[in-house]
């Protein structure tokens, strides 16, 4: 069991739930992931850890509530606990020796590329973020993103909040502007393509990070089997960082649908049993 | 004097059409009566050729002198002497290769059901049986086991009786390994294998779960966590996939996620929130257990027609003839000497079908067994919704890759000595991680040689 010590609502769908998992937060970097399941009869999921306090024997993920886990999830409360908790999972991400690097985050994405910029800006890095969201009322992380880069632009697809259009927009007038050695996105599948596609003219290194249908996390089961330059990777274990001119995205968004059916399936029982 | 009868005493048996459409135990068990007469059936023979057939070395003629008498708890004193997992072994054991497979009996008629005596007196035990509390003298010594599989479990055991303090390390969510996430309730019920780790854990055995060691521990970490020695089970998690187009189409799964799904997290039960597609023709590819195993489950989630595909012939098959006559007698449509080439899907990428092409039995290749070799222009396509693919796992490297001082070989299984001990000073392995896929039994058997290899080292030592 592990104790939820903090929790955050961020926007009306997106919850930070801080727990106590001192294993975890003695060896979590950024870009890893933890295997969640809520209670006994739940499924496991991948979430990526938001935020580790080694001190404190603490990691924080967030959760957008989309499915029946994660909606589970979210409703629970300070002083509650998950049921199981492992990780820290898959690689962590590989920074090089970037001097210079631009992280994007799409929607919930943020909460995943924060520990990124942190981690770099930490180590001495000129870092810029970039955050896009549909509009101004799903707005997460600003102060916290803030805090961590020497630039922040944010952009809404409504032009509700901070710049109107999409986060390739300011990508491209930065890497027309100015050299970058590095970018990281991390967000929606269809986002993160279209980074990748804006960023390969420019050959900046671009790393996203996926988050495919997973169950143990270790390789065990090859749910999350991604093409990376026409060979099959194992997400889990082989990322969940890739390259991101070498990501075969449409197959991964195909994938990514497997189970659309059942999962809606459940979240309309869950809806009656509520009431 | 033996009852001299040639066949064995039937096991009671779920009629085949009645059990495609269930999850329940195939083998209902013997009745006592049916034990007792079954063990009058032993020879008793001076020179116990089926006990050397036991990689665990059950006392098999003892254990079911007392059967034959009535004395049940006595029987489950004799074979809990040797083993830690008795209902298990009794159910999934090979034994037609081992105890059995030596029973003199079996020279004139059929040997002696020693599997299915074993199960009785380990299922007899549980609803009947006391267990007496364990009187054990710690010795005050520490020893880690990664993986509460097979292997560690039985190791673990051993060490706990021997007075060590054992902590168990497991990366899922519940202990047993593949008695939990691999093989299918019919076969074997979650709750013998609960039983049995609750069993080990009256005997002190404490059970981590939610480790994956690798990740959030390395060994070294561990060993200065004041443990004097590790036992790495790990097993062999990782599957593998044939590398033929269309294979990362929707509707392709490893028989480990496919099984995973329904074993491990109850998928099919109502109420549990693991998906699971509904299926209508399946190809399952392979042919040993785990391919018996995939077909069965997908039958019994109400697929109209599962098809076992496998490139050689039905005499080459690895899993046990039992697995392969329980399937038959369900429905489980086999395809021989067929190899897919290509897995078919339509503009959804959901799959459609499985291209396959005919194959024939050329010279012996070098596991002994002739080599399939397929038919130019024999081409045809089986309509299927789903594709398994059960062909074979190998050990994961999540431990190894943070333990560089382990040796593995080119397989990416652990190098260990006589001992059991791996090149690293007081890290002993056994189990698949060592021997790549093979049994559950052998696992045990390996479990348990280490645990006395272990003790062997360490009680020596100051």
């Amino acid at each position: 069991m592990y104790r939820i010590v903090d929790k955050k609502v961020l926007n009306s769908a997106v919850t930070s739930l801080t727990v106590e998992a001192p294993f975890i937060a003695k060896k979590a970097r950024a870009g890893q992931f933890v295997i969640v399941r809520a209670d006994e009869k739940g499924e496991r999921i991948p979430l990526t850890v938001s935020d580790f306090d080694p001190a404190a024997g603490t990691v924080t993920i967030v959760i957008q509530a989309v499915g029946l886990t994660t909606k589970k999830l979210s409703a629970l409360n300070i002083g509650e606990s998950i049921l199981d908790v492992a990780g820290p999972l898959g690689c962590p991400t590989e920074f090089g020796d970037a001097k210079k690097a631009i992280i994007i985050g799409g929607g919930v994405g943020c909460a995943i590329a924060f520990p990124q910029a942190k981690a770099l800006y930490n180590a001495g890095a000129d870092v810029t973020v970039i955050a896009g969201f549909r509009s101004k009322d799903i707005v997460i992380l600003e102060e916290e993103m803030k805090a961590v880069s020497n630039n922040l632009y944010i952009t809404t697809d409504d032009g509700s909040y901070g710049e109107r259009g999409l986060v390739t927009d300011v990508l491209k007038r930065l890497l027309d502007s100015g050299e970058y050695d590095l970018v990281i996105a991390i967000g929606p599948v269809i986002m993160m393509k279209f980074v990748a596609l804006t960023t390969k003219p420019y050959g900046v290194k671009t790393i996203v990070s996926l988050n495919p249908i997973m169950i143990d996390g270790t390789g065990m089961c090859g749910g999350c089997r991604v093409k990376v330059d026409g060979k099959t990777k194992f997400a889990c274990v082989d990322g969940p960082d890739f390259d991101g001119h070498l990501v075969d995205f449409d197959e991964l968004m195909r994938r990514n649908t497997l189970f659309r059916e059942e999962e809606a399936h459940a979240c309309r029982l869950e809806a009656q049993n509520n009431g | 004097m033996a009852d001299m009868t040639p066949v064995r005493t039937k096991m009671p048996e779920q009629d085949p059409r009645v059990r495609n459409k269930n999850f329940s135990e195939v083998a209902l068990g013997y009745t006592p009566e049916m034990a007792v007469s079954e063990a009058q059936r032993c020879l008793n023979c001076k020179n116990r050729p089926c006990v050397s057939g036991c990689p665990v070395n059950v006392q098999i003629p003892d254990f079911i002198a007392h059967v034959a008498e009535g004395d049940f708890e006595g029987a489950y004193k004799v074979i809990s002497m040797t083993s830690s997992l008795p209902a298990v072994c009794g159910r999934v054991c090979p034994q037609e290769l081992q105890c059995e497979g030596k029973c003199v009996r079996g020279i004139k008629g059929e040997s002696v059901g020693i599997g299915r005596l074993e199960r009785f007196v380990a299922d007899w035990h549980r609803e009947n049986g006391k267990d007496k509390e364990v009187d054990i003298k710690h010795n005050g010594k520490k020893v880690a086991v990664i993986g509460a599989g097979p292997a560690g479990l039985t190791c673990a055991g051993d060490l706990a009786r021997r007075g060590y303090e054992v902590t168990v390390f497991e990366a899922f969510h519940i202990a047993g390994g593949v008695l939990v996430y691999g093989i299918p309730e019919f076969r074997l019920p979650k709750s013998v294998v609960a039983h049995e780790v609750e069993g080990l854990k009256k005997l002190g055995v404490n059970i981590m779960t939610d480790m994956v060691i690798g990740k959030v521990l390395t060994v070294d970490e561990i060993e200065k966590m004041g443990f004097d020695a590790v036992f790495i089970g790990s097993g062999a998690g990782l599957p593998m996939f044939m590398g033929i187009e269309g294979e990362d189409a929707l509707g392709v799964y490893s028989a480990n996620e496919f099984l995973t799904r329904i074993n491990l997290m109850k998928a099919y039960i109502d109420g549990y929130d693991t998906p699971l597609k509904k299926m209508e023709r399946v190809a399952v590819i392979g042919g040993g257990n785990v391919a018996m195993d995939a077909a069965r489950c997908a039958k019994r989630l109400g697929t109209k027609h599962v098809y076992v595909i496998y490139r050689r012939g039905e005499a080459e098959m690895p899993a046990r003839r039992e697995e392969v006559c329980h399937a038959k007698e369900e429905e489980i449509e086999f395809r021989f000497l067929c190899n897919p080439v290509r897995v078919i899907s339509d503009e959804n990428y959901r799959v459609t079908g499985i291209e396959c092409v005919k194959m024939q039995l050329g010279e012996p290749d070098a596991s002994g067994r002739r080599r399939p070799e397929p038919v130019a222009g024999s081409e045809f396509t089986v309509d299927v919704d789903a594709v398994i693919m059960a062909l074979g796992t190998s050990p994961n490297p999540l431990l190894t890759n943070t333990a560089r001082d382990i040796e593995v070989n080119s397989r990416g299984c652990i190098i260990v000595d006589e001992n059991m001990q791996t090149s690293k000073e007081n890290v002993y392995s056994g189990g698949d991680a060592v021997s790549g896929a093979a049994t559950v039994i052998d696992a045990m058997g390996a479990g348990k040689r280490a645990a006395a290899a272990i003790d062997e080292k360490l009680k020596n030592q100051k």
